[in-house]
Formats: structure tokens, sequence, C-alpha cells
């Protein structure tokens, strides 16, 4: 029997050899592999993202700020270990959130499209929001009992705040997760200035490098290095004028629709002349920028797309394009006095004028006798224009049809390029290229009509360097980068873009001109009434026809600071809608009480 | 005094007390920072510890011929708790019927079941050769009939891990019994045949099947089945030569093993102590059974032979077993590390058995009741 004790006895020991062996081999030979291992299991990088900059006006009013959130996120990674895979911990979250489970489980689901409200674009392994704004009391269950809801948190975080509700909403832009990286789930601006901007305003995010345990709770924090918030983007919008703009703009197409015209669309630009800032921009329709908050609703999202509701989200100051009508003709001026004509000459304005072998008439076919480009400027008569255009297009046309000098000299005034302004989406307006084979395209190209088309920005900057005496500016609304510790980072200039080519008496006779179609000219109406002794406005009114819809209705107009460009699509005539809201504007600057009528 | 004292057998009490304070400092580190009843199990096997001991003890004063005379009342108690379990009285953890819930308390009536196993079945094989109807040739079946009773009743709750431990146990001690070679070899062929009927004919459960299919490739689903074994294997990993000190593991912090107080307690060992610590406690196990392989050989009657030697084959396949599937060697099966493992029933059958052990080993001090009775 000895034996077989023995036999046990190797067998024993054998046994002891062989797992003390393996134990060497798994922890001595193989134990960095395994540690590694173990290490990525249960380290976790978390991106802790940055709080974005505020925007402010020009006397530090915030137009867009953050607030803080109660957020409630789902960590996928915690949740799925749940024995039956999270459901139950989804149903009591959604009874306690007040939301349906299915609901939630689309949220948390990664999707593969663009990031929208309704599926999970971000890292799968990084807590997912499910419901943002959630009251505190409800946080309190969630955070003071771990054990009911593994996988659930409950945190702060920041969201955008619009104190003024839908104020400058096309200036501002909105944020939302970038789609093109979604692993960085730090929100990014996406139009507006939050685009224009968004390297100042987005900070920089941070890393934290935690130890998790197997429910994902925190064990111990490895290493943290904090979020630079974004910088604050001082701005030169004057909130108080940019309100004003807004409701003269509502104002105006309120008093046209109630006159039966459709009056779809407006702009409004308020520029500083003398420095190209922008003091307030606005467009109809708008919307409420809090639907990005926190994502947006698909249906949302297609109401603002929808051409039908008039595509909201297009800023029209920048990026709609119209006919300038009679706004165009101090270019005309302009060219005509270039190519040679008497700065004060006579010229006839007759009822009617024949470009080649087509009548051209005067608005309602009223001739004004022999009168100077001042006079023509104030009562906007066009047949002196046709004549201009037309004698231009015959010395041009013995060139071997060369460009239209008219077209060159609008060029000149900006048109036909963008302004560059600090706004994404602009439009460039549309110039001729002006080798016209008949001199009828010149002499509609003339009183602004036809084929040429502006933004009401471009507009607004031709009409600012008539008023600074020629300098063109590629306008800002950026004013300052101001860092969240109060250092100025960024000083923001507009830089000039080009000079009228207009002599000092042309910009004179052209001013002259201008001042009288507030006083006794075509907007005389719109302004009756108004201070002019007190606050001189000069002015250009523009009525464009359109093919099949009623009138676009332009006012362009500017004192010895500001200049206000107002446009009205299908609004009528430009001293029926638009010079009144541009009156409504002036008199919020200027601070003359508005009449109301 | 003195009689308990002399009693005592240092070699198996030493490292049984040592191992046994590890196990409660292994559990208290993996229980740490648990939320709900924190210190709850440190306490707890405190307590099986100190009763433990207490039970070796009074084991070890125990003579061999009450010993014997306990061994058949002894088993038929077991044999009525393994088959309690299966009626209302059974409380199921873990897909398994193993457990007993007597007023509060859970107990496990398979791991008394093992000792019950070696002294009822070294009663049975150790009896003289002339004892009317205990021929060599009967007590084979007999013996097998012995421990079918336990080890069907484990089947039937079902737990794989014991069943086995009863199975290796039977064998183990036939061998020790002097029973020829070629009626074991037939044996070990029945028991694959049916091992492989087993499989052929789906008699275990789902679970099982997946953690014998894991152990072949536990990377083919690391989140499911091989969960476990990828984790206690990095957990050990973790803990290189010497270590990352007591209460400082972060796989064991973060509780990344499940299981780790009760089945999978030598993965804290593996990373808090490193090898050498863990290796120790290796050491240790395998001294108590290389002391009850000595008490067999220099045993003074069969009975006592194969009492020791059947409990050395207990620690040894529990122990192989355990430590295997921690270190990849073997499947997972829930089985605990002898005298380590959290858990009442275990702590105190595997001391009561270091007690058993002391109580057989035949150069002890004769007792005076010996004497007399000479």
């Amino acid at each position: 029997m000895r034996s077989r004790i023995i036999l046990v006895h190797v067998l024993v020991t054998c046994m002891f050899f062989v797992l003390v062996g393996r134990l060497w081999q798994v922890q001595v030979v193989d134990g960095e592999r395994y540690a590694r291992a173990a290490t990525a299991d249960h380290e976790r990088h978390v991106v802790v993202p940055p709080v974005r900059g505020r925007i402010v006006d020009s006397r530090g009013r915030p137009l867009v700020r953050n607030r803080t959130a109660t957020t409630v996120s789902i960590d996928r990674t915690v949740l799925t270990r749940q024995p039956d895979g999270g459901r139950a911990v989804l149903e009591r979250l959604a009874k306690l959130l007040g939301m349906r489970r299915e609901e939630i489980e689309r949220r948390i689901r990664p999707c593969d499209g663009p990031a929208r409200k309704d599926c999970w674009a971000g890292s799968p392994y990084e807590p997912i929001p499910v419901k943002e704004a959630v009251p505190e009391r409800i946080a309190f269950q969630i955070t003071e009992r771990p054990d009911r809801y593994p996988g659930v948190v409950a945190d702060l975080r920041p969201v955008r705040d619009y104190p003024n509700g839908e104020l400058a909403a096309h200036v501002l832009g909105y944020v939302a997760p970038d789609d093109r990286s979604p692993t960085a789930r730090t929100a990014v601006g996406r139009d507006g200035l939050e685009a224009a901007y968004d390297a100042e305003l987005r900070g920089t995010p941070g890393e934290r490098r935690l130890v998790v345990d197997s429910a994902g709770r925190v064990v111990r924090v490895l290493s943290e290095r904090p979020a630079t918030p974004g910088a604050t983007l001082v701005t030169s919008i004057d909130a108080r004028i940019q309100k004003a703009t807004e409701r003269a703009l509502r104002r105006a197409v309120e008093r046209a629709r109630r006159r039966g015209l459709p009056a779809d669309q407006a702009a409004a630009v308020v520029m500083e002349s003398r420095t190209g800032r922008i003091t307030a921009l606005a467009a109809l329709p708008t919307y409420d920028p809090t639907v990005w908050v926190g994502g947006i609703d698909p249906k949302d999202y297609a109401r603002l797309m929808d051409p039908k509701q008039g595509s909201p989200l297009l800023s029209r100051a920048v990026a709609g394009q119209w006919a300038p009508a009679s706004t165009w003709k101090v270019t005309s001026v302009a060219a005509a006095v270039a190519a040679g004509r008497p700065v004060d000459g006579l010229y006839g304005c007759p009822g009617h004028y024949r470009v080649g072998d087509r009548p051209f008439r005067n608005f309602g076919g009223i001739g004004y006798g022999m009168i100077t480009l001042r006079r023509a400027l104030e009562v906007s008569c066009d047949t002196i224009f046709y004549r201009f255009a037309y004698e231009m297009w015959q010395e041009t046309a013995r060139k071997e049809k060369g460009e239209h000098p008219m077209v060159r000299t609008a060029r000149a005034f900006g048109f036909g390029r963008p302004t560059g302004v600090d706004l994404p989406g602009e439009a460039a307006g549309y110039l001729p290229k002006g080798d016209w084979d008949l001199p009828g395209y010149a002499a509609n190209f003339s009183i602004g009509q036809g084929e040429v088309l502006v933004t009401p920005l471009q507009l607004a900057r031709a009409y600012a360097a008539i008023a600074n005496g020629g300098t063109l500016h590629s306008p800002r609304i950026g004013k300052r980068i101001v860092a969240a510790d109060g250092t100025v980072v960024r000083r923001i200039k507009p830089p000039v873009a080009g000079r009228l080519p207009v002599g000092r008496r042309t910009l004179e006779v052209i001013r002259q001109g201008l001042a009288d179609v507030t006083r006794t000219g075509t907007a005389a109406g719109a302004f009756a009434g108004y201070p002019l002794d007190e606050h001189p406005i000069s002015g250009k009114t523009g009525t464009a026809e359109v093919f099949g819809k009623a009138d676009t209705s332009w006012f362009a107009s500017f004192d010895e600071r500001y200049t206000v460009v107002v446009m009205v699509a299908q609004g009528g005539t430009g001293g029926e809608t638009a010079a009144p809201a541009a009156r409504d504007i002036w008199s919020a600057i200027h601070g003359v009480k508005v009449d109301k009528r | 005094m003195r009689r308990v004292l002399r009693a005592l057998d240092w070699r198996i009490c030493l490292p049984a007390i040592v191992l046994c304070a590890a196990g409660v400092v292994l559990v208290w580190s993996s229980t740490r920072a648990e939320i709900h009843d924190t210190g709850a199990y440190l306490s707890r096997q405190l307590g099986y510890g100190v009763a433990g001991l207490a039970l070796m003890v009074a084991l070890a004063c125990v003579s061999r011929w009450q010993l014997r005379a306990w061994s058949v009342p002894v088993f038929v108690v077991a044999c009525l708790g393994l088959a309690a379990v299966l009626t209302p009285l059974g409380v199921t953890v873990n897909g398994s019927r193993s457990w007993l819930g007597i007023a509060g308390l859970q107990f496990q009536p398979s791991e008394p079941a093992k000792l019950a196993l070696v002294l009822a079945l070294a009663a049975l094989l150790g009896s003289p050769a002339d004892t009317p109807g205990r021929s060599p040739a009967a007590r084979l079946p007999a013996a097998l009939a012995v421990a079918a009773v336990p080890i069907g009743l484990v089947m039937l709750q079902p737990d794989l891990g014991t069943a086995l431990i009863l199975g290796t146990i039977t064998a183990g001690m036939l061998v020790l019994a002097g029973t020829p070679w070629r009626w074991i070899a037939l044996l070990a062929a029945g028991a694959l045949a049916a091992a492989a009927l087993a499989w052929w004919l789906e008699l275990l459960k789902p679970h099982q099947v997946a953690r014998l299919l894991s152990f072949a490739d536990p990377e083919a689903d690391p989140q499911g089945s091989g969960y476990n074994a990828l984790q206690a294997l990095e957990t050990v990993g973790s803990g290189g030569l010497t270590g990352r000190g007591l209460f400082r593991g972060d796989q064991t912090g973060g509780h990344f093993v499940p299981e780790q107080h009760t089945d999978f307690i030598f993965t804290v060992a593996g990373e808090e102590l490193g090898f050498l610590g863990a290796a120790l406690l290796l050491v240790l196990l395998w001294a108590i059974m290389w002391r009850g392989l000595q008490i067999a050989m220099r045993a003074g009657t069969p009975y006592e032979r194969l009492v020791a030697g059947g409990i050395v084959c207990w620690f040894a396949t529990q122990s192989a077993i355990n430590v295997g599937m921690v270190l990849g060697l073997a499947p997972v099966v829930g089985v605990p590390l002898p005298l380590l493992s959290y858990g009442g029933s275990s702590t105190l059958t595997c001391l009561a058995a270091a007690g058993v052990l002391m109580s057989v080993r035949s150069d002890r001090r004769p007792l005076p009741v010996m004497s007399l009775a000479r």
C-alpha cells in the first residue's frame, strides 16, 4: 500500500509544481501583457468639454450665454452589462423622467446618419445625454440610488441660452454636435457668428483619465487636464437698435400685407458708415434659436429648411439677393461722370426714351424736362440713365463689344462679389458681363433692373462708402475677442476692401441728390414730420419689378454716422414700404418718437 | 489544556491557521468598497474561521475509534442534507440548487458531504479483510454504491464541480485501498464513457456547456462565458512578481472578477500579493497535503490511512481545479479553494477535515482512554 501512497504523493507534488509553474508564467513571464490588458479594461478617457464663450453686443449685453442644466445621461457600457441588458433600469428611468422607454432606447442607439435627436452620433463609451434640464429633485433620485440606476448619470452641463429669444437669430447662428468627427462630442458652431468665430468661442477641451470599476463607478482619477473655456466675442451689434430693426421689419411686413401684398421676405442692415461695423442685421422670416438646444428635433429642422415656410434658417441680409432697382442709380451717376458727362450738366428727362428700336418710359411716363444729376436722383428719373446707358453701349459696341462702363463702375462699388463679412454663407450677388448684343440690357442695367442682383449687405456697404467719402469696407460684426480672464485676445477691424472710383464733386452731387429724396423726393412722404433739420437723413428708394411677383421694395439711407438699408420682397414700392421701415429704424437710432401710423 | 495541545499537530495547524487568516484578509480585500454591506463579509468570514478552528481543535481531540463510530451516522445525515436541498427548503444560487436556508442562515450540505464520504468510504474499505461479507470483491460495488448516493444527489442540484470532487475522492480512496489496477482501469473507462454519453445526450445545462467550450477558447466570447476566465487571468497577471499590495489591486477594487470572494479568491492573492504571496499560499496548501500523506503512510490501520489519504485527495483535487481554473488550466467550474474561499460551509468543513487529519495520526501520544482499553 505504501507504493500507492507514494503514487499519490508524486501526483500531488507534480500538480503543485504545475500550478506554481503556470503561476510564474502568468504573473512573471506574461504579467506585463495581462496588466496592460487589465488597465485597458478599466481605464477611461473622458473628454471634459469646455464651456463655450459668450457673444455680447457692443455694450456687453449678452446675446448668447450659457446656463447649466442637469443632464441625465446613460453609460451604455455599464447598462448593457445588466442581466437583462438594462431594460429594467430604462423602464424605471423612463417612469422617473416621464418619458417612454422606447424613446430612451432610440436616443442611446448609436446612429450612422447625421446628428439628430433620435439616435446617438457620439462615442458609445461616453455617457449619452437622454434628457436635458432635468429638475433637481429628479436628479437627486438618480444620484442617491446608484444601485437602482446603474449606468445612469445625472450631471450639470452647460447649454446655450438666448436671453433675448429670437433677437439676432440669423447673426448668432447656432451650435450643434459635430457630425464630421462624432468622437469629439463638443458642439461646434454651424452658422452665423457661432460658426465664423467657432475656433475662439469653442475653447479647448480638457481630459480626465479615470479608473472605473466593473459597474462603471469612478474609483480614482489618474490625471486631469482642465478645459479652457472659450473666449467672449464682443460684437458691434447694438441690442437696442437690433431690436428696433427687427420690430421695424415686422411692422413693415404687417403693413404691406394689410395692403394686400405678400411681403414674404424682408431684410435690414444697419452699419456704421465710417468703420464698416455692423450695428444691426435682421431678416424675416426668422426662428427661435432655442430649438437647437439639446439637438434639434427632425420636425423642427424640416420646418426651418422648408421653402414653403419661407426657409426661416436663411439669413436673407447676407444670403438673399434681389434686383436693386433705383437704389442702383448712384452707380450709374458715377459711371456717367467717369465716362465724361459733366457733373453739373443739365440732362433731359423725357417721359419716354427710345433705346435702339424700343421705347423705354419713365416711371408713370412723366417727364421732368432738363434737370441736373442731383435732381435725377431726387425724383428718380429713369430716362436720363437710359440715355447714358445707350450712349455708352454705342461707344463700347464700336470697340468690339467691350465691357459696359456701368458694369465696371458697379464692380468698383463692390457688387458681384461677397463683401467678406464675418458670417458664413454670404451670397455674391450677380453682375452681368456687360458685353450685351442689345442696348436694352444696358438700359435695364442702368436702373438696377434685369440681370443684376445684390444682397442687402452689399448695398449697405456701397451706401456707407458714399456716406464716408468713398471707402468700401469688408463689414465686420465681431469687434473684440476677450479671453475668459478678461484679456483682449484680438481686436477686429473691418478691412478696407476698396475705394469708390468717384471724385469729390460727384460724391457731393450724389449726396445732395440723396439728401433731397427724404425732403422733397420719392421718400418725402415716408419722412414727413421727421426732424430732418436736426437729424439729416439721405436716402434712395428702389422699386424692382419682378416677373410674376409683386415689386421688391428697397430703401437705402444714411446720416453722418449710420447707413440703414431695408428690403421687403413683394412689398410694393420703396417709398410706401421700405422707406417707412427705415424711418422706424432711424427713429430708434435718433431717439425720435415713433408715430403710430 | 495540555491534552488539547498534545492532540494538535502543528504541521497541520500552523498552515491551516495561516491560510484561514489569509483567507479572511483576501475576502476583506475582495469585498471592500461594496456598496451594500461594507465589512459584513469580513466579519462573517472571521466568525466562520474562529468557529472552524474551534471545530478543528475539538475534532483533533476525538479518538479515531469515536471517529470511526460516527462515520456512518455522519454520512447518513450528510446525504439527508443533500436530499433536503432538493425539497422546498433548498435555495437556488447561480443556477444551482445547492443551498439550505434555515433560520436566515444559508448552508451548503455538499461541503460536509465531502468529508462524510471520506469517512464512510474509509469505514467501508478500511474494515479488516476477514470481516464477513467484506471480501475485496464485494467491497468495490459496495463502495461505488455508497459513493453514488451523494454524487447522484449533487448531480441533481446540479453541481458539476462538487460531483467531480466526490468522484475523485472515491477514485483516490479506491486506489489507496489497494483495489486491483485492472478494476480501476475498468472504472475509469466506464466513467469516461458515462461522461461522453452525458455530452451526447446533452444532459449538461447550457451554462455548463458554455463554460467548457469557452475554456477551449476564452477569447471567443470575452463578454460572456469567457469573461470570468479572462478577467481572472488579467487580474492574476496584473500582480507580477511582488503584487500591487494588499487592498491596492485595481482589478480587485473594481470588482471585475465575478465571484471573486468565493471561487476566485486566488485572483486577489495573485493581484495584491504577487507571485511570491500566491505561491506561498500554494506551498502552505501543499504542506498540509504533504503532512496528510505522511500521516497516511504511518497510519496504524487501513481506516486511518484511507481517511488521511481521502482528505489529501479531496484537498488536492479541489485546489488543482480551483487554481487551475483561475490560471486558465481548467474550465470554470464552481469549486471553492480549501481554507481560503469565503463561505461558512466550506471553511468549517475544511477545518474539520484538518481536525480529522490530526485525530487519525498515529504518532500522537496515546490517550488515557486507550491505555484503559488495552
